[in-house]
């Protein structure tokens, strides 16, 4: 497998063959060994010193659903490991180059943005691109530059990731982000604005008749089974009414779990605003969906404009109901700012959450706030995301940098809802949930779906809670090393991976699959905790223990033993 | 003889699933990945204003094959052009007449362009594409 490591500060590359690395398969297993490598631990996140690495794997290109790169880097929001996957057509695109992985060191002394076009690298002048305010116009602009048109990628960063806001994301084809934990910052920090992958590498299955079976099997599966329709359906907004009679949407802060969500539901944004659906490189279900928002101009008639806005569970959790807005054009007007900004949507809401509160109760004033906020006020929401991204003042500078850090300057800890510095996502489902955002080394809900074993709503004791969710995220490391979509997990059973990667002339069995879902865990904990992650700082916002949930209200003795646990058999192992 | 079309355009979600059957498509030599294949699935400026597909629509005097040096490329029929791979020197001029742009570079200099096989249509799982008898 072929490596291409780039250094922005000299504008060198070179393109290493490691097949050293094939015992890691890709993604997520390389990514960690090449971070390994590559990252000075002690580093600032925001210095020359990091490093960026994407990595996709055996099947991307091979199979549907394999459509996600992992990106790895220093994380300015949570300061240690940070780790983002998206789809798009980023994984295609750097895989038809000829890479499985892409490293990128140092810092352009100059903003530019790079193409890589198969072994070529361009390091191009951005200086012009500077202050453009918008990822989907920066994207435009570089798209009309390069050619590769259907065959390529770009990926950029909005204004947010030049203005060094901790939790500006990276966005790839307009609607698709390495999300979380700030690489848009890291972008910025190296005055890289964008990058460009393109290709047309093509590689030969092993065994060609198996490898064209497998692949039709695995596409009749994803059409004509069960086990994608939640996504085929409303998308991932399916989930709002359920949660929301569960009373596991997060509302205002979590101070409330009940608001009326009629009007931006998943059914209701299908039926209303629901204008085109699509899909990444190689998915048959087309989840991004897209709603058409159509404004009138403010001061003349008979002119309107319609927006495109992508629109997901967690974006209407976020910018809605934990935020206290309830109607779909409030929210769509919400998440098109946080798009054009490139800023990860979970945390501008969760930050405008934290902070909303902390006003309500004096903490901080319109000195601070330069605006009144107020849960359901969307037109202030959107002056403060502005806010967030120029920074005028210290008060929002501290909050550009996440709800932990400015609840550590203005007081309120107990109510920012953050779980190893990262924002929360919308699951107040129950135990599994929380502790597996504070155990999960994202801490994402993706690392081990906590919130799927709280709705199965059978009690577990702590031990056997965190087992299931440490199980669960071993088998997500071979799935995001592989990589497919965990959308498509259920398609993907452990039969089938070893089903599919035969005819690429990978042999492995049930057994070295497990373990190496294990062996990767570990290297990634191990790492984590060089770069300085300490599982006894992990804070729990009070806030956990004071709202009902579908298990009621949550004892901190179950967390302790979880987490005791937690610490004896798995922490500690490395 | 058949030939492959558009059967609605609109209902394009860009998933280049047809891109990868086609370079699939070789029964003895298919191909992982799209750098083979002969339809191309754009956005339209970004994917906020959509996506299409682009490949060969079969016209009747085909300029790519009449600028094609070495009749690596012939007209077919009743439209299109049939490709003898081995003939191709790879000089391209077929990719600068075609005003569709649906003639495409592969890794190794060739070309590929759309025989209309059809391959690709089963596979499309949102209707864009259908394959007729002419």
């Amino acid at each position: 497998m072929n490596v291409l490591t780039i250094n922005l500060t000299d504008y060198t590359y070179e393109i290493e063959r490691r097949d050293d690395l094939a015992e890691w398969l890709g993604g997520t297993g390389i990514a960690v060994q090449l971070m390994k490598e590559n990252v000075k631990k002690d580093c600032d996140p925001l210095s020359p010193e990091n490093v960026i690495v994407f990595a996709v794997g055996p099947f991307t290109l091979a199979y549907p659903y394999a459509s996600k790169t992992v990106a790895m880097f220093k994380s300015p929001l949570t300061e240690n490991l940070g780790e983002s996957h998206a789809g798009g057509r980023s994984a295609a695109a750097i895989a038809s180059a000829g890479y499985r992985a892409i490293v990128i060191k140092g810092k352009s002394e100059k903003p530019i943005y790079l193409v890589i076009d198969n072994e070529k690298v361009e390091f191009k002048d951005a200086r012009s691109l500077v202050g453009i305010r918008s990822s989907i116009i920066l994207g435009r602009i570089i798209a009309e530059n390069e050619g590769g048109r259907g065959r390529r990628s770009i990926m950029r960063i909005g204004f947010g990731g030049q203005r060094l806001v901790r939790f500006a994301c990276v966005t790839t084809e307009t609607y698709r982000h390495f999300g979380r934990l700030g690489l848009g910052a890291v972008f910025g920090s190296k005055n890289l604005l964008g990058l460009v992958v393109k290709g047309i590498k093509t590689f030969k299955p092993v065994d060609p008749m198996s490898y064209r079976k497998t692949y039709e099997e695995i596409l009749r599966m994803a059409i004509e089974s069960d086990a994608m329709k939640k996504y085929y359906l409303l998308g991932t907004p399916v989930n709002v009414l359920p949660l929301s009679e569960l009373k596991a949407l997060p509302v205002k802060n979590l101070t409330e779990t009940e608001l009326d969500v009629e009007d931006i539901s998943g059914e209701s944004l299908a039926e209303h605003s629901l204008g085109r659906r699509i899909a990444c490189s190689h998915c048959p279900t087309a989840c991004i969906h897209i709603a058409a928002l159509r404004e009138e101009y403010e001061r003349e008639r008979y002119f309107y404009k319609t927006l495109m806005i992508s629109y997901d569970y967690e974006l209407i959790y976020a910018l809605g109901s934990m935020i206290g807005v309830n109607k779909r054009e409030d929210l769509l007007k919400l998440i098109h700012k946080v798009e054009t900004y490139g800023l990860d949507a979970i945390s501008t809401g969760v930050c405008l959450a934290w902070a909303t509160e902390a006003y309500k109760r004096g903490l901080i004033t319109e000195n601070e706030t330069l605006i009144p906020l107020e849960f359901g006020n969307a037109e202030n929401y959107l002056k403060a995301i502005d806010h967030i991204v120029y920074q005028p003042n210290d008060f929002y500078k501290s909050l550009a940098q996440g709800a932990e850090k400015a609840s550590e300057i203005y007081g309120g800890k107990e109510f920012a809802m953050c779980f190893g510095k990262n924002e929360m996502p919308g699951y107040n489902t129950g135990y599994a949930s929380y502790i597996g955002l504070i155990i999960g080394l994202r801490h994402s809900h993706l690392d081990n779906a906590g919130y799927s074993i709280d709705q199965k709503f059978k009690r577990l004791e702590p031990e056997e809670l965190v087992d299931a969710l440490v199980k669960e995220e071993w088998w997500r490391q071979v799935l995001s090393s592989l990589v497919v979509c965990f959308f498509a997990r259920g398609i993907y059973t452990k039969d089938l991976v070893l089903k599919a990667l035969k005819p690429l002339g990978i042999e492995m069995s049930e057994e070295d699959l497990e373990e190496l879902g294990r062996k990767i865990y570990f290297e990634k904990l191990k790492l984590k905790k060089m770069m300085g992650f300490d599982i006894n700082k992990v804070r729990i916002p009070e806030r956990v223990f004071e709202v009902e949930t579908p298990h009621g209200k949550l004892s901190k003795d179950y967390f302790e033993r979880a987490l005791n646990y937690y610490k004896e058999n798995y922490y500690k192992k490395v | 003889m058949k030939l492959l079309r558009i059967a609605d355009i609109e209902k394009c979600v860009g998933c280049s699933i047809c891109m990868y059957a086609c370079s699939r498509k070789n029964t003895r030599d298919p191909r992982i990945g799209y750098g083979r294949s002969a339809i191309l699935a754009v956005s339209l400026s970004g994917f906020e204003r959509g996506s299409a597909v682009i490949f060969c629509h079969a016209c009747k005097e085909p300029p790519c094959a009449q600028v094609c040096p070495t009749n690596a490329l012939k007209p077919r029929k009743k439209g299109g052009v049939i490709y003898s791979e081995k003939h191709c020197i790879g000089c391209k001029n077929c990719i600068e007449a075609c005003r569709i742009n649906a003639i495409f570079e592969r890794e190794d200099g060739k070309i590929s362009v759309c025989i209309h096989c059809g391959y690709c249509a089963d596979f499309c799982p949102h209707g864009v594409l259908e394959v007729v008898e002419i």
